[in-house]
């Protein structure tokens, strides 16, 4: 096996070499949004710097530069997530866009009054949110199947709420606040065998591990840009060829169409049929960068480091007395969201950071999983390749730490 | 350990968490109102006893961070005795503590609310301390709704 090259990688991050209240920083809010190594910091600079023009629009040179580092982008984000053409790669501005998106054309289009959406109880509120809405304006019914106290999908409870009346299953690839992943390959095999097209929420995922769209055999993939070492404000909707010929637009503007009149429009080819006016070009071309060092690096090799690292952390937290481990799945990401007796994630979130460490305390977006587990909130530390065990030792240190403070 | 933390966590707010004063539920309370801040979870239901305009007593239950159980805590004990007047006056004094500017406090009159000033340094924090104050001044005005931070 190879070494992973952590040294190397911490160096390509210039924000952690910063002090935080006069300590190292030790980033552990992953989960929240990753930091941006140098490469990606520098191709937004260098393209607005030397090659900046709008997209699509002008023959002069600088459109051109432009539009081939947009569309050279776009390619990226299909071989990264092996997607077969990259018509499939619609540009948002993140997964929440992404599933608004389908719940807003594809939904609106094929699921009616009566009919039955599927997720899971583990949900950001990014996947849920929009189906309420959706159910509220057209009657359809929002089913939610349910988890187990380790945090894990109850897959047989899941098959049965499978029906004819379901007409999407949404689910989350990977748990921002649980770890959990699910088991998307048994849940799509299940969707399939009645015709339900499946949306994953990969967010979480996607900087995790290889995702190869055509393998799993998704419809849909959404994810976020920001937690993949990417800008904030891109993201990716994946979607299968066909569905996305069938659907509507989403929103009308510049860019999307082919011919206007007053009379009527005729819309783009796809995928800019889905991506009205201009884009967030910049940030497109920070996630190609981002994507070209992340393949650089190896999806496997970064999901095997990062395996260590939760494994390491899951032993030391286990040995704290008072320490209650939220999510405790077999097939588990990166992410350690604990709760300590008598201490409210509130007051580590703020006593940690004053050591330098920076983790998420609240309810992560996730607040039906909060009430699962009875609990109001708790402190998450999220992973991602640029930390290290020494990092995990600081953060454990000051857990003990301030429950002894706390007494 | 934590010496950038001293002011924050001081050893009144260890302590009113550890044992919250008046932690109970008040039977037959003349008011009663649920304050609830959605970003951290933190939730608490205020009792108030009246005799005319005059608090005789205040107590609560819920369960938040260790700022917002101290500063309820320290609340209930601060306007037992307080007309509605008086305890609208101190909400304000300490709504100018923690988020206003220094020299506008009148640090006699919030006493041992002081501890709390703290907060005023952690943007992120400044609403667990003033959970209880909203709470109290929707009880005070008779709202019978839940209030919330957001």
């Amino acid at each position: 096996m190879t070494i992973f090259p952590i040294e190397k990688i911490r160096a390509d991050f210039p924000i952690l070499k910063e002090k935080i209240r006069n300590k190292p920083l030790v980033y552990l809010d992953n989960a929240a949004t990753c930091q941006k190594p140098q490469v990606v910091i520098d191709s937004i600079s260098h393209l607005y710097t030397h090659e900046y023009a709008n997209v699509h629009r002008g023959v002069h040179t600088l459109s051109i530069k432009s539009t081939d580092r947009y569309e050279g982008a776009r390619e990226k984000v299909k071989d990264f997530i092996n997607a077969n053409s990259t018509k499939e790669i619609i540009f948002v501005r993140g997964a929440t866009e992404a599933i608004n998106l389908i719940a807003s054309t594809y939904a609106k289009e094929n699921i009616k009054h009566g009919d039955e959406i599927l997720i899971t109880a583990m949900e950001h509120h990014s996947n849920i949110v929009p189906w309420q809405m959706f159910c509220e304006q057209t009657g359809a019914v929002l089913k939610v199947a349910p988890i187990n106290l380790q945090g894990e999908l109850i897959y047989t409870e899941f098959e049965k709420l499978i029906s004819d009346k379901t007409k999407l299953v949404s689910v989350v690839h990977m748990s921002n606040a649980l770890g959990t992943i699910n088991p998307v390959k048994k849940i799509i095999a299940a969707a399939k065998a009645r015709n339900i097209p499946v949306l994953l929420d990969g967010a979480q995922a996607i900087p995790h591990m290889t995702v190869d769209v055509q393998e799993l055999d998704c419809d849909f993939y959404a994810f976020s840009g920001h937690k993949l070492y990417a800008p904030s404000g891109i993201g990716v909707l994946y979607g299968k060829q066909a569905l996305l010929d069938a659907m509507p637009p989403y929103q009308g503007g510049g860019d999307m169409i082919r011919k206007v009149t007053f009379e009527e429009t005729e819309y783009n080819a796809l995928p800019y049929k889905f991506e009205a006016g201009t884009p967030s070009i910049a940030d497109v071309v920070g996630l190609g960068a981002a994507i070209d060092y992340l393949t650089e690096i190896g999806m496997d090799n970064i999901a095997a480091y990062e395996a260590e690292l939760l494994e390491y952390a899951t032993e030391k937290a286990s040995k704290i007395e008072g320490l209650r481990i939220i999510g405790e799945a077999k097939d588990k990401g990166a992410i350690l969201s604990f709760v300590l007796d008598k201490i409210h994630p509130h007051d580590i979130g703020t006593m940690l950071d004053s050591l330098g460490i920076a983790v998420r305390a609240g309810h992560h977006c996730a607040m039906p999983v909060m009430d699962f587990f009875e609990v109001p909130a708790t402190a998450r530390a999220s992973f991602a390749m640029y930390n290290t065990k020494a990092e995990i030792d600081v953060l454990m240190d000051g857990i003990e730490q301030l429950i002894e403070v706390f007494g | 350990m934590f010496d950038d933390l001293r002011d924050l966590y001081q050893e009144v707010i260890f302590d009113h968490n550890r044992n919250p004063r008046n932690f109970r539920v008040m039977e037959n309370a003349d008011r009663e109102v649920e304050g609830f801040n959605p970003l951290c979870g933190d939730r608490l239901t205020l009792f108030l006893k009246m005799d005319g305009d005059k608090i005789i007593d205040a107590s609560f239950q819920g369960s938040g961070c260790a700022i917002s159980t101290a500063s309820v805590s320290l609340m209930t004990e601060i306007v037992k005795g307080k007309t509605e007047a008086e305890a609208e006056t101190l909400f304000n004094q300490f709504h100018q503590m923690t988020t206003g500017k220094e020299d506008e406090i009148d640090l006699e009159a919030i006493g041992k609310l002081a501890v709390l000033a703290g907060v005023r340094e952690y943007p992120a924090r400044v609403k667990c301390a003033t959970l209880a104050w909203h709470t109290l001044d929707a009880a005070l005005k008779n709202e019978e709704n839940a209030i919330s931070t957001e």
